[in-house]
């Protein structure tokens, strides 16, 4: 079989997912109408639309200045849209002040209420509902359970530890059993332990109340692990809205391949086009590389080639199969349970490959070690082609 | 790092010392028989009950006492108002003119704040016939103009080292402004606001400059009586009364000290509690 | 959600922007009535002419509209030029002493064991509410020259110097020097508090860093402590500079006649004079002399505050 058409076979072989497909779905629970917020000559949040459906856990992903923070605070009501609307289960909330939406929020900073116990922090927001005391009492105690500070219910904030405190703020935020729960960077006060823990936690209890929830975070891990869709911004706009694994194995843009995981890019030039696979050259490879073609491309076009580093296969020898180049070692660091290489290509060029550690091998048993000659290859469907 | 410093220590000792031998000089003398203040003549008592039969004085006191409490409670009221305005709203028109009228007074020298609330009342008589005549209205209006920036000092201090989110997680919770003010912003500043009354109350209870320029014939403050009788000279029934002074103040200081090291110790507890659940 | 009730227009817009409104206007209010609106007539005054009717002043009719004859007697006339040269003069030797005074108190304040220091800060702190005019008596009884410690002081003299030098006693009151001794003491607590509170917040690893680096102790000081203390040293300063300088009190009972301060000159003009338009035009002048000291007070404390709020 000739190159070309190895190449196609193997591409045609991977399930195609450039786009999810959407199934009809239920009209969606939390609606964000071409929403823009100025302050001053400033545009934190420019022309966002989203739609949520209930129950989702939907996290906003973007470094700092994006404008994520602000779209929350628009959604608990902290801050008017300059322009658009925003409905959360059919109801027009854009003018209504936090205290009448029924929309509740963990802070960053938890903002526990430094004079009050644990029991009355949880208990404040539910004297504004219609209960008797004794049913208040009983919800304080539910969601002191639900996050497991029944023994510290007497406490005041300062006498507990940080991760203690975070739990009292998510408590105290589901106490009145909100449409939507608004979480704020919600893991990033944690060490890593405790992180990973709570990151599990949430998710459990988003699962037994039910509850929609939108996180904000600039961490992808969090987000990625976290979320059932997301969305990444950058400077006030979404760039891309979809699942984790939309969002990391199809990327739409520079940007966002850049912004989640890591990522190899290299500058190239479309030879040829058909609608399963294109060829493109790139000059840092000295060679051609076959990718999954994406829509619209014409030859001569400039155009991005992007790899991710787990994508890559190392070998001692050189493999029959397209995209496969030579290179030598430059610098490994060892993981344990993988390694990060840094591979050198003829033209100067330095690729990152991650390779899991999957066979148990000694110091000398290595697949590659320093300055040794390797072979990178890679899958045409791994290849993303980026047009800006 | 705890270096002692040879030097440092010195300093202070001579420094307390220069603090205290003029008060201890004062308070020894207060016990002095002989009517010259300046020559010893034997213990006596003489002066204390010189002192407390002094109609004169116990009157001026009494007017002073009225006066600090309601200067200091209104000044209290305003100022943890500014102190507020200042630390929560960033952004209303005239702030920098507010901000700058919540700091001149703490700098300005009391004699021309004297003259100007002077004329401002002689004028406001003129024009509008209130106040007619000047004595206990305008000795507190100016008591509580000067006194209430300090408030709002340490109110505005407080506040801002406070996280503002809190106010904003009452209001999530569903309270109104209102009552976020209630439940959470006031009961966080309250040892500010109790410091800030406290120091209205003492000085309004001391101030001599404003009160001689706003005052009027029959308001005597108690300031104002040592003052005209000190300008004639050291007289022994002050030495008395300086003692009373020195001792009830020192009193106060030292319960709010013990309460201030007793809530401390209480901190570290908490903390080191915490640092234990976190186990 | 259950409970969620409807606010009428009036609540609405009380919770809207009408509570932060009358937060922000009733303080606004007073002060404006009660303190830029006797600043602003003492400006206007010291244009007036000053007449025997009461109140004694006029603008227009027979006198002019603006006059400026007042601001031209204060340059012209040599009691009010010695009088700020005398103030600002004493209220700088109080500043400087203060300083001296203050700065290693503060500093070895930050350095005794928590015990001591609680027990310390208290001892500072009881001067500074009690009377500030029985401070001031304290040591008129000092300088008397019957007091004990003027007798002290002049046997020492006596001894130290040469026969033809001795004194019977040493002159202490009525002169400048007992007005910077007086103001120094009033004021010191107002230059230690603000010290001691910026000296306590300084990092003591840049101190051990230094050290590390091989500077000694000295050398840490001038390096380290030394400037990063500088905002607490200016709002220290001016607290007592400002203040110091309009002082009425101090000079009225321990300062000489002979070489009145500035304080003193406008409470004569005022109140002895009855020349409200002169006293508003002394007190301008001073106002504009010190305005630039205010400013930088302003400026240094707005700094100091924003710090603070970074590491809360």
């Amino acid at each position: 079989m000739s190159d070309p058409a190895r190449a196609a076979a193997t591409v045609a072989a991977f399930p195609a997912a450039a786009a999810p497909a959407r199934a009809a779905k239920p009209a969606p629970f939390i609606r964000i109408e071409h929403v823009t917020k100025r302050f001053g000559t400033f545009t934190a949040v420019s022309d966002v639309s989203l739609e949520i459906q209930k129950g989702e856990i939907f996290s906003l992903l973007g470094g700092s200045g994006c404008g994520k923070t602000t779209l929350l605070r628009m959604l608990a009501g902290f801050e008017e849209p300059t322009e658009g609307r925003i409905f959360i289960d059919g109801q027009d909330m854009t003018d209504l002040p936090p205290y009448e939406r029924p929309v509740n929020m963990m802070f960053q900073s938890y903002a526990l209420f430094p004079h009050m116990t644990v029991e009355r922090n949880v208990a404040y927001g539910l004297k504004h509902e219609d209960m008797t005391s004794a049913q208040r009492a009983d919800r304080v105690r539910e969601m002191l359970a639900l996050v497991q500070l029944t023994d510290f219910a007497h406490r005041k904030p300062h006498q507990i530890s940080g991760g203690q405190r975070q739990r009292v703020a998510l408590a105290r935020a589901l106490a009145r059993q909100p449409k939507l729960l608004l979480l704020d960077e919600p893991l990033a006060a944690l060490d890593k332990k405790l992180r990973e823990h709570t990151q599990f936690e949430l998710m459990d209890i988003q699962d037994k109340t039910g509850t929609t929830f939108i996180v904000v975070t600039h961490d992808q891990e969090e987000a990625m692990t976290l979320s059932s869709r997301l969305a990444v911004m950058d400077k006030g706009r979404i760039m891309q809205i979809g699942t984790a694994t939309d969002v990391y194995e199809y990327p739409n843009s520079k940007f966002v391949a850049g912004f989640i995981g890591s990522i190899n890019f290299f500058g190239a030039t479309v030879r040829a086009a058909s609608s399963e696979t294109a060829t493109v050259e790139v000059p840092e490879f000295g060679g051609t590389v076959t990718a999954r073609a994406i829509p619209g491309l014409v030859p001569g076009q400039a155009i991005t080639l992007a790899i991710r580093p787990e994508k890559i296969q190392l070998a001692r020898g050189r493999n029959e199969g397209p995209n496969t180049f030579a290179g030598t070692v430059e610098n490994l660091a060892y993981f344990g349970k993988d390694s990060l290489y840094r591979i050198k290509l003829p033209s100067g060029r330095v690729v990152s490959v991650n390779s899991v550690n999957a066979r148990r091998a000694g110091e000398n048993e290595r697949v590659a070690d320093w300055e040794d000659a390797v072979f990178l290859a890679f899958d045409p469907a791994a290849a993303i082609l980026l047009k800006d | 790092m705890r270096r002692r410093s040879a030097f440092l220590v010195t300093m202070l000792c001579f420094g307390f010392a220069f603090f205290y031998i003029p008060i201890l000089s004062m308070m020894v003398y207060s016990f002095n028989a002989s009517r010259l203040a300046t020559v010893w003549g034997g213990f006596s008592t003489k002066w204390y009950v010189s002192l407390l039969t002094n109609r004169q004085i116990l009157n001026a006191a009494l007017l002073s006492l009225k006066i600090a409490l309601l200067s200091a409670t209104a000044a209290t009221i305003l100022g943890t108002m500014a102190g507020i305005a200042l630390a929560r709203f960033k952004r209303f028109r005239g702030r920098t003119l507010f901000a700058g009228l919540v700091t001149a007074p703490l700098v300005m020298p009391e004699v021309i704040t004297g003259i100007a609330s002077l004329m401002l009342f002689i004028l406001m008589a003129e024009w509008i016939g209130w106040p007619a005549s000047r004595g206990f209205t305008t000795v507190t209006l100016a008591h509580i103009t000067f006194s209430m920036v300090f408030v709002t000092t340490i109110v505005h201090s407080r506040l801002s080292e406070t996280d503002a989110a809190v106010e904003e997680a009452a209001m999530d919770l569903g309270s109104r402004p209102w009552q976020v003010m209630r439940d959470i912003t006031l009961p966080i500043i309250s040892p500010a606001i109790l410091s800030g009354w406290l120091l209205a109350f003492t000085i309004s209870l001391d101030d001599v400059v404003i009160t001689n320029f706003t005052t009027g014939p029959g308001t005597t403050t108690l300031p104002i009586l040592i003052w005209s009788k000190v300008k004639l000279g050291v007289t022994p029934d002050i030495n008395a009364l300086a003692t009373i002074t020195v001792c009830i103040v020192g009193t106060g200081v030292a319960i709010a000290g013990f309460i201030l090291n007793r809530a401390e110790k209480r901190r570290d507890r908490d903390a080191r509690m915490a640092y234990q659940a976190n186990k | 959600m259950a409970g969620a009730h409807t606010d009428n227009a009036l609540q609405r817009w009380f919770n809207r922007r009408g509570w932060i409104n009358l937060t922000i206007a009733m303080p606004y209010v007073w002060l404006v009535l009660f303190f830029l609106l006797p600043f602003v007539i003492v400006i206007a005054m010291s244009f007036a002419t000053r007449t025997p009717t009461a109140p004694p002043f006029s603008f227009g009719g027979e006198h002019p509209v603006l006059n400026t004859a007042h601001y031209a007697r204060l340059v012209q006339d040599d009691l009010y030029i010695r009088a700020y040269l005398t103030s600002i003069v004493n209220a700088g030797f109080a500043t400087l002493l203060c300083l001296l005074i203050g700065y290693p108190m503060a500093l070895g304040l930050t350095r005794v064991t928590p015990a001591w220091r609680n027990v310390l800060l208290m001892l500072v702190i009881l001067p500074f509410w009690t009377s500030f005019l029985l401070r001031v008596y304290a040591w008129m009884g000092l300088m008397g020259s019957n007091s004990w410690f003027n007798k002290l002081l002049t046997a020492g003299w006596n001894w130290l110097v040469p026969t033809d030098w001795a004194l019977r006693s040493i002159p202490m009151m009525n002169t400048n020097f007992a007005v910077v001794l007086v103001m120094v003491y009033s004021y010191l607590p107002f230059m230690i508090l603000p010290l001691y509170a910026n000296l306590e917040k300084l990092d003591r690893t840049l101190d051990e860093a230094s050290m590390d680096l091989g500077s000694r102790p000295f050398r840490v000081f001038l390096d380290i402590t030394l400037p990063l203390s500088v905002p607490g040293i200016v709002a220290g300063g001016l607290l007592v500079f400002i203040p110091a300088s309009g002082e009425l009190i101090i000079p009225s009972l321990v300062g000489s006649s002979a070489q009145p301060m500035i304080g003193r000159v406008i409470s004569d003009e005022f109140a002895s004079a009855r020349d409200w338009p002169m006293a508003s035009a002394v007190s301008v002048a001073l106002l504009l002399l010190l305005v630039v000291p205010m400013m930088l007070y302003t400026h240094y404390e707005g700094k100091a505050h924003e710090k603070r709020k970074e590491e809360a």
